[in-house]
């Protein structure tokens, strides 16, 4: 085990080398650079400012001090936001995109999975029509949509909940939902059918033939083995969770990390840019990791290379 | 010998959208304490219905028993709910089935699929309950069962799946095991082993088996009675002495003649029945075997034939046995056969109606 995860964070790095080279030639082929504006800048004080953030370097004295800064943790200053380096604004907006993320996914999972599973034990029945109707609904309606409408009925007409901003728990509930609707809708349909093939198996007749209860059968033989194509998903979902929710977090006015991750591509701030494509690799590139490992541990017949099995 | 287990015209229909296929259309037999009775027919002649209606495990809806009785130890259990049921299956029925690489869970280790068995039904606690399903994984025969009992069914080979399974459905010492063809998906050296397993395991336990199949060599082997089965109705039944050596109705002579025996000389060709059987959402009137049956008699496309009694345990369904039927000769596979039983009555006798 230990030595696949070796190997496994081998391969991540690798994987996050060639992402950090592939940003930094397309961003710089990209046309347009961190000063440019409406005003031209006196050519003088744009080559100042270029010296001072070191682009009068040739390309790859550029690159190897980015890889060695990279590898030191050190994203450098932002070209934008004069007083603040890149560390700074993620260790300010990632937090922020962090719990309200979790809690999406949280809701995603939890509310999907269990829709899946009354659908799927009400099959072809008003329960697992209305279930697949919520479903068809959440897929069908972009986040953006969903957020104003929940905006406008849940917070302006009832006022349950506060409008937007980020304060307390009841700020955070409305853009959860919004950025969970999509995969919660996804999920539930992937529980449903997955639900549905594991309870037509042999072994299912074989627990009911041995005098087992619905509800055993459900939670016991049932569920956990319908939960692997959810596993799966898992990995993808963290990934639209992350880059999806810079809309959400505009809607909502979170100060978030995914506001920085277009803003920085308009203003073709380059180290903003690195700073959080390299930082959201690294989550992917963890969460992949992660899901593979539960993978492991919910069907033991996937065996994880160089693992001993029982392990 | 104390019966077990009678069912009495048994019906089961399903609907489907092609409209109700009645695919058991009463079916009756009963079954001694320490029995074993084979039931074969070809596909699609209700074998398992039959079989699973006794667990009352096929699905409802779209399956219905539409009508007659299954005693258990006397007591009907067709009306019986569910959670009345949840306490027969596994301790007075258990069911292996044909598949053993599908019908254990992937995800389960072997030894928590026979422990819920004992923890269910025998109140024993999870300590007990391992210990005893180490004994069990030993008394079918698997080798170091400390150490299977920890492993997942992928770790097992299909013989030895199907012995994990024998061991779930005997763990709780029940009084009828039905066996599904069980032995139909593994090879055939493997498939002896089982059915030795089986019948030793009988022996010790003293429990009455259902064994389905349409394998006539299995049959051989571990019956004591066969019954014959033809599009959902008992068609032929006695025991297997009867059923090989005296067969009566023409559709259990094509089952014979069909199976490839040693004394066949090689340039024989092997027999088939000619034809499908009936579609049993429409069953045709008269005999059902009547429109594949090179003996059939004009009768038998306009009525029913009822059940004739050759011998104290044997019985036929077919209008040959009357009195007023032609003599007819069965195929040479099954003539070369053929023997004078002594317990034949002189003259078949029509088994009266409520029997």
């Amino acid at each position: 085990m230990a030595k696949y995860i070796g190997k496994r964070l081998l391969y991540m790095l690798l994987s996050l080398w060639m992402i950090v080279t592939a940003t930094f030639f397309f961003m710089r082929i990209a046309p347009g650079n961190p000063f440019a504006s409406e005003k031209k800048l006196p050519p003088e004080i744009e080559a100042n400012l270029n010296a001072h953030f070191g682009l009068d370097k040739p390309w790859y004295a550029q690159y190897w001090e980015y890889l060695v800064r990279i590898v030191n943790w050190d994203f450098g200053p932002s070209f934008k936001y004069k007083s603040q380096t890149v560390n700074d604004l993620i260790n300010e907006g990632f937090p922020v995109s962090f719990l309200l993320g979790m809690e999406a996914i949280f809701i995603a999972v939890a509310v999907g999975v269990l829709l899946g599973i009354i659908a799927a034990l009400k099959h072809n029945r008003w329960p697992d029509y209305t279930a697949m109707i919520v479903a068809v609904l959440g897929i069908s309606v972009p986040s953006f949509i969903m957020a104003s409408f929940l905006q406008y009925f849940l917070a302006i007409k009832m006022g349950i909940f506060p409008v937007a901003r980020w304060e307390t728990f009841m700020h955070s509930v409305l853009p959860a939902v919004a950025l969970a609707s999509t995969p919660m809708a996804f999920i539930a349909r992937l529980t449903r059918s997955s639900m549905l093939e594991v309870l037509a198996n042999d072994y299912i007749k074989t627990a009911k033939s041995k005098g087992l209860s619905r509800g055993v059968i459900t939670v016991k033989h049932t569920i956990r083995n319908a939960l692997l194509p959810v596993v799966t998903y898992m990995g993808p979902l963290t990934a639209g969770i992350l880059t999806g929710s810079f809309v959400i977090e505009r809607i909502f006015g979170i100060p978030g990390l995914g506001a920085h991750f277009v803003t920085s591509i308009n203003n073709r701030d380059y180290t903003v840019i690195m700073g959080v494509t390299v930082f959201y690799s690294i989550l992917l590139l963890v969460s992949i990791l992660l899901v593979d490992i539960a993978y492991g541990i919910i069907d033991p017949r996937i065996k994880l290379a160089g693992g001993k099995k029982g392990e | 010998m104390e019966k077990l287990l009678e069912v009495k015209n048994l019906e089961v229909s399903f609907q489907t959208y092609g409209g109700t296929v009645k695919a058991v259309r009463g079916v009756s037999f009963d079954l001694h304490k320490g029995e074993t009775l084979a039931i074969v027919g070809e596909s699609g002649s209700g074998k398992s219905v039959t079989s699973q209606s006794i667990m009352k495990l096929i699905p409802m809806p779209p399956g219905r028993i539409s009508g007659g009785q299954i005693l258990l130890s006397g007591e009907d259990i067709v009306p019986k709910t569910e959670k009345q049921m949840e306490k027969i299956r596994g301790k007075e029925i258990s069911m292996i089935f044909q598949d053993p690489m599908t019908s254990l869970n992937p995800t389960m280790r072997v030894g928590t699929q026979i422990m819920e068995v004992l923890i269910k039904h025998q109140n024993m606690s999870k300590t007990d309950a391992k210990n005893r399903a180490i004994e069990l994984l030993r008394l079918v025969g698997i080798p170091m069962p400390e150490k299977r009992v920890n492993q997942y069914p992928h770790e097992f080979s299909g013989g030895m799946r199907q012995r994990a399974m024998i061991a779930i459905a005997l763990a709780a010492n029940p009084k009828l095991l039905i066996a599904d063809e069980p032995t139909t998906a593994l090879d055939v050296t493997i498939q002896a082993q089982i059915l030795e397993l089986m019948k030793d395991l009988q022996n010790k336990m003293d429990t009455s088996i259902i064994f389905i199949t349409h394998d006539l060599g299995v049959v051989a082997n571990v019956a004591d009675r066969v019954a014959v089965m033809y599009a959902g109705q008992i068609v032929e039944m006695g025991t297997v002495d009867e059923i090989f050596y005296d067969p009566r109705h023409p559709y259990t002579w094509g089952l014979l003649a069909s199976m490839p025996s040693l004394e066949n000389d090689e340039k024989a060709e092997l027999a088939a029945i000619p034809g499908t059987p009936p579609d049993l959402t429409d069953p045709p009137k008269g005999d059902a075997f009547a429109a594949r049956n090179q003996y059939a008699l004009a009768i038998d496309f306009e009525e029913e034939p009822p059940m004739f009694q050759i011998s104290e345990t044997h019985f036929a369904k077919t209008w040959l046995l009357h009195p007023d039927a032609p003599k007819v000769e069965p195929p040479e596979a099954v003539k070369k056969r053929m023997r004078q039983l002594s317990s034949t009555f002189e003259k078949p006798v029509v088994v009266k109606e409520g029997k």
